[in-house]
């Protein structure tokens, strides 16, 4: 098994969200996040979705996401040439004994608190999944109370953008690319 | 994209720029839609929509008895005609009702157009009465489906879903329109050109893809032509014809695809797969190369799937990409409409062959012939003088002949009817292969009739499947569709039964149906203003087949009561190999040639 990102612009229409989700289900896929947004053209909608699955049944499950009709694009982001961003709300034990401690560590992940509490920090951290992973390591000592994840988002890298790319590089003659 | 339209419609309608009602509009776009049938059930959601329909001159409205039977004679309709079936049924039950055949049809790849009435926008998802989320339940079995709440979007949403449901790979497309529309006032505005940003369907061929493949079958030894029921879903018949005739390769029709190459032609070996022919079987496990077309490597077809023609190159042309490399790894993929890769295959074969470069498959032929001559399909009489169901269906088949259209249920009576009829022209065998429904047979003769009614149409059915939707019958006498259903009535379910003797010892728990007794299907027959025959001996069935050919202003339903324990063989056991197929019970074919 092995993570894998894909970009899906979608029609911003009703139901599109439940015909992605549902389609991954049916196909036996477990979906380790999905985040969706409006995109720079109105009307479309960006998909994030990270899956963590072999390479044959991941093209199966591209070539089945292809044929819904709200379904534009699907591009498979390569990790190496993409930068890849997850926001997280993090509430951390904070007492006036180990606030400043607490504080420091924010201070070195470059995070930000955004709100203080007598017994309590919201922390407000954005990275890579690793660095929101290492970042709760040193935060579990203090006892963390609360966290909400964004889920990934994903660009690529460079001046091209998501319309010039061809689809997944594993897929064969005849697709479509919209 | 252009519009399939009905230009004499479109343009009288155009041009309409008064109010009228959504459900108006909905009448006008399915006629400008060119449809001329519909299968349907008028209920609470729905209602606004059936009084213009009672006006339109164009569209025939067929009151059918229970929804599933308007499914699956939309389904019927267009597996016989080729054009797009429509069903329609109120919100709620009515819609749930239509899950089942668009299920089926989506497995079939059918081109069907489902119409819902859906309740009034305001009371969506309050758990309303009649209210269910049909869009929703149906989103995992349809191609696509809308639900329309503004009235201005029904002549866009019913131009796309006839679009959708009859391009690429055809199938069901849902139209769940809230009743508040169909009461609205809106103007009609018939679009007139389709815009999909994320529908594209690929038709033609890359030229590569095809070369290398007409290379390949030049090179090959013993290739097989495995032709799938998207050849009869792309109208390549003729096609197909030719590419066998030029290359001499021999060819299998799946269950899907009988009547896509003529059953009498002598490259024809059957139809492979669990009850498919001993030579059809051996041809695809002994191959080099399968020439795929349109077909899904099935697990009815290919048996344990690891096991299956192990030692064949494969390609595989289908126009849905998602299909190539699904179950089996392809090493070359052709995505295309068949009714365009086949000719420029021949062509590419023919290019080959100026070349000098042609296959010799004659000693794959001696040994094919071989196979075919040792173990024909073929079926033993009872040894108690009770009826053989094979030798029904094998009469039928002949007496009726040529022009006939056959659909069945689904078990025993559907795999005879499959071996048994000769089919030697497309459209003309329609059944539930993909999803295995029983209770398909008289709906979808009913609409294969509506279709076609110069044809006959026969519905093999089986006891237990006719019991599941014969209410149609009801349809077929008071709107004069004289359908024919030969009852291949073995007093079980008998499919099941026959698992049960191989596989559970002959315990037949709950596969005795007692249709001997209850009900009399002769007395079923003609509580339905239908002529019912019975058949109970080998020689009244010639007599009693040409008298059914003889009655036509009514259906026609006749009881075989059939031998109990007749078998279906061929058989390959599921999960086993095809290797292990059995060509009676416990008889194994020495498969001959080099092994």
């Amino acid at each position: 098994m092995s993570r894998h990102t894909l970009s899906v612009l979608v029609q911003d229409q009703p139901g599109v969200l439940a015909r992605v989700a549902s389609l991954f289900s049916r196909r036996g896929f477990n979906i380790e996040s999905l985040a969706v947004g409006p995109t720079e053209v109105p009307e479309v909608s960006r998909m994030t979705i990270v899956v963590n699955v072999e390479g044959a049944p991941l093209e199966q499950v591209t070539k089945q996401l292809n044929k819904l009709i709200n379904v534009l694009k699907i591009v498979e982001l390569d990790p190496t040439a993409g930068v890849s961003r997850e926001i997280m709300l993090v509430k951390v034990k904070a007492d006036v004994e180990s606030r400043s401690r607490v504080i420091e560590v924010v201070q070195l992940f470059k995070a930000k608190v955004v709100d203080v509490a007598p017994e309590a920090l919201t922390i407000e951290i954005t990275g890579n999944p690793e660095k929101l992973t290492d970042f709760l390591k040193v935060m579990e000592p203090f006892g963390i109370k609360e966290l909400v994840k964004s889920g990934m988002v994903a660009i690529g890298r460079g001046s091209r953008s998501i319309s010039d790319r061809s689809t997944r590089p594993a897929e064969k003659q005849g697709e479509r690319t919209a | 994209m252009l519009l399939h339209t009905n230009e004499r419609n479109y343009e009288k309608k155009a041009v309409m720029s008064e109010q009228i009602t959504g459900a108006k509009s909905l009448v006008l776009s399915l006629e400008a839609a060119g449809v001329t049938d519909v299968f349907g059930i008028p209920g609470g959601a729905i209602l606004p929509l059936y009084d213009p329909l009672m006006d339109s001159k164009q569209i025939r409205h067929i009151l059918v008895r229970h929804e599933q039977g308007a499914g699956h004679a939309a389904e019927g309709y267009a597996a016989a005609s080729g054009r797009v079936g429509v069903c329609m049924a109120t919100s709620g039950p009515g819609a749930t009702n239509l899950v089942t055949p668009i299920a089926d049809a989506h497995m079939d790849s059918v081109p069907m157009v489902a119409i819902t009435g859906q309740v009034p926008s305001s009371s969506i998802g309050t758990d309303a009465f009649q209210e269910a989320d049909i869009r929703g339940i149906t989103m995992p079995i349809t191609k696509h489906s809308f639900l329309v709440t503004n009235p201005d979007e029904i002549p866009r949403a019913i131009a796309e879903a006839f679009h959708i449901a009859s391009t690429g790979r055809p199938g069901p497309v849902l139209v769940d329109v809230s009743k508040d529309a169909l009461q609205a006032l809106t103007g009609f505005n018939w679009p007139t050109s389709i815009d999909l940003p994320g529908y594209h369907p690929v038709t033609r061929p890359h030229a590569k893809q095809v070369r290398e493949a007409a290379r390949l079958i030049v090179e090959s030894k013993q290739p097989v032509l495995y032709v799938g029921g998207g050849v009869i879903r792309a109208k390549a018949s003729a096609a197909l014809l030719r590419l066998a005739e030029v290359t001499g390769i021999p060819v299998v029709t799946t269950l899907m695809a009988r009547g896509a190459f003529p059953d009498s032609h002598k490259q024809h070996l059957g139809m492979p797969g669990m009850h498919g022919s001993v030579a059809a079987v051996g041809a695809l496990q002994k191959a080099d190369l399968l020439i795929t077309l349109g077909a899904r490597f099935d697990d009815r077809v290919t048996g344990k799937l690891s096991t299956f023609a192990p030692n064949a190159q494969i390609i595989h042309a289908d126009i849905d990409p998602a299909e190539i490399g699904k179950n089996r790894f392809v090493d070359v993929p052709i995505v295309g409409d068949l009714s365009e890769i086949i000719p420029d295959l021949v062509a590419a074969v023919e290019a080959e062959f100026a070349l000098n470069k042609r296959g010799d498959y004659e000693g794959w032929w001696s040994q094919l012939d071989h196979i075919l001559q040792t173990y024909p399909v073929g079926y033993d009489f009872p040894t108690d003088g009770t009826l053989s169901p094979q030798f029904v269906i094998e009469r039928l088949g002949i007496i009726s002949g040529d022009g006939s259209v056959f659909t069945s249920g689904v078990g025993q009576h559907q795999m005879w009817a499959a071996q048994y009829i000769k089919y030697n022209k497309p459209n003309t065998w329609l059944n539930s292969g993909g999803l295995g429904t029983m209770g398909y047979a008289v709906p979808a003769a009913m609409g294969a009739k509506v279709a076609v009614p110069d044809k006959t149409v026969w519905a093999i059915d089986g006891d237990g499947c006719f019991q599941m939707t014969n209410q149609e019958l009801a349809t077929c006498t008071i709107n004069d569709i004289p359908i024919k259903v030969a009852v291949i009535n073995n007093n079980s379910l008998g499919m099941v039964r026959q698992w049960q003797t191989l596989f559970y010892n002959e315990r037949y728990s709950h596969t005795n149906l007692h249709s001997d007794r209850i009900p009399d299907f002769v007395k079923l027959a003609d509580a339905y203003g239908c002529h019912g025959l019975r058949c109970e001996s080998q020689d009244q069935v010639d007599a009693t087949i040409e008298k059914a050919m003889s009655l036509n202003d009514a259906p026609v339903v006749i009881d075989f009561v059939v031998h109990k324990d007749a078998m279906v063989w061929p058989m390959v056991a599921a999960g086993s190999s095809n290797d292990e197929i059995q060509y009676a019970r416990s008889i194994a074919p020495e498969w001959g040639g080099e092994e």
